[in-house]
């Protein structure tokens, strides 16, 4: 698997685009299929099944489902978090986890962030790719997971491996994270049912919404440089005359 | 006793001088001071609508009255339009203007019953490039904090904030991307997006 990483951190380096900063979306056409398909996925399954779901099962079940989810995932960022010599990160997310599975019976209660513990790091391989060095490559958007990049899809595939709960759980035990994973991104698609209905079905391209938002914010929770591609508006007449990109105008400037 | 306030103006001043130093000049006249002065404004107002539990109406109308007091929307709406903004007339960008204005105020103006029982906090301040972030954290009930940003700039005259951003996403950059689609889809017809932005959001 080293291996496999260190050609995956050459070969993308390589293949990247100078512009990282911009929408770097070479495979359009099938990322607008894939959306499109994503988006009848999302209308006649995910959509109605999160809103009864929601309805018919209790918030204090909900919540605790989704917090047996979130506990489960720990494990991986823990290992995710030393592979980014993120040491403290690694150190709070196993205190965390230790509380949690014990005095939280599981997961099913959050006591360490009643005692006022730092929140989880929440990380995954796509961002131990992105400590490594490897670039952003292009836009993908995947089935069912939705928008996506190159880096971020491999980092899905890796993440299968660092989950250590994989090689310690048996057959029907291991399904317990995948069911509650799967229950609670019902829960999030209802709690922010109002900001991806608008996103999805109000806008005028619904493709090009998710995909910049996609990309700004997940630039921002990698590393929280979002201000490096993002100029002064006021200097932006002055850019588009002179024919720079779309993106990094300065409106202010004139 | 008599001498206490002159000593402390003195030192103030001193103070002052020195920060001025530092701050290389004139041409940053905008301080941290002051812009956070502007998001404490724009945070108490929002806070205040989050707890008046008005109907959704109300709240749209108080998100423009704040969007335009504090926002620099001339610059937010033009720079939406990017290069477009240059070939239409003054008449026609006034009236987009306006009905960007109205816009952004119905869509996100509406989302303000997301906030009820919430409450936001400014954090902290930091210069950026030209312009200076003002970092803010919204706290929901049941839901964790998120981050909010508002950038803050005197380049129009005044200290208004030209971008709000939610979690690393720009409100500006975002309806850039709508804005262009629509346009594009109107084969870049400035009057019928105008129309269709009346009755959008």
């Amino acid at each position: 698997m080293a291996v496999a990483a260190a050609l995956l951190v050459a070969g993308c380096a390589a293949q990247d685009p100078a512009a990282t900063r911009d929408v770097f979306d070479p495979y359009e056409a099938e990322n607008r299929r894939m959306h499109e398909f994503n988006r009848g996925f999302d209308r006649v399954l995910v959509r109605p099944v999160s809103k009864g779901y929601t309805s018919v099962v209790p918030d204090d079940i909900e919540t605790g489902v989704v917090r047996i989810a979130e506990n489960l995932s720990l494990p991986a960022d823990i290992v995710n978090n030393i592979l980014q010599l993120n040491m403290r990160g690694a150190f709070q997310d196993t205190t965390r986890f230790l509380v949690n599975s014990t005095v939280g019976l599981g997961g099913v209660f959050d006591p360490a962030s009643e005692m006022g513990m730092a929140a989880p790091t929440n990380t995954d391989f796509g961002e131990t790719l992105h400590v490594w060095g490897v670039r952003e490559g292009a836009y993908i958007e995947l089935p069912l997971l939705g928008p996506s990049t190159t880096r971020r899809t491999f980092g899905h595939f890796f993440d299968l491996f660092t989950n250590p709960l994989t090689y310690v759980l048996d057959s029907p035990e291991n399904l317990v994270g995948t069911a509650a994973g799967v229950a609670s991104g019902l829960s999030r698609r209802e709690r922010f049912s109002e900001t991806i209905d608008q996103i999805l079905y109000e806008s005028e391209d619904s493709y090009a919404q998710s995909r910049t938002i996609y990309l700004q914010n997940r630039r921002f929770k990698l590393g929280g440089t979002a201000s490096a591609g993002y100029t002064d508006p006021y200097d932006s007449t002055a850019a588009a005359a002179a024919g720079a990109s779309a993106v990094l105008e300065d409106p202010y400037e004139e | 006793m008599k001498s206490e306030p002159t000593r402390r103006f003195v030192t103030g001043g001193a103070l002052a001088l020195l920060g001025m130093a530092a701050l290389g000049g004139p041409a940053h006249a905008l301080t941290e001071a002051r812009a956070r002065a502007l998001v404490d404004q724009v945070v108490s107002d929002i806070n205040r609508v989050i707890a008046s539990g008005q109907s959704l109406s109300r709240m749209i109308a108080d998100f423009e009255r704040i969007f335009t007091r504090y926002g620099d929307v001339p610059i937010i709406a033009r720079s939406t339009l990017g290069a477009d903004a240059n070939r239409i007339s003054a008449a026609q960008l006034r009236a987009y203007t306006d009905a960007f204005q109205g816009y952004v105020a119905r869509k996100y103006g509406k989302r303000f019953n997301e906030f009820a029982g919430g409450r936001i906090e400014v954090k902290g301040v930091r210069e950026v490039k030209s312009w200076h972030e003002v970092r803010s954290v919204v706290y929901l009930r049941g839901q964790s904090p998120f981050e909010v940003s508002f950038l803050v700039s005197d380049r129009s005259g005044q200290d208004r904030f030209f971008d709000m951003v939610i979690e690393g996403i720009s409100l500006r950059l975002t309806e850039r991307t709508e804005i262009g689609v629509m346009l594009d889809r109107r084969n870049g017809d400035i009057g019928a997006l105008i129309a269709d932005l009346r009755n959008a959001g």
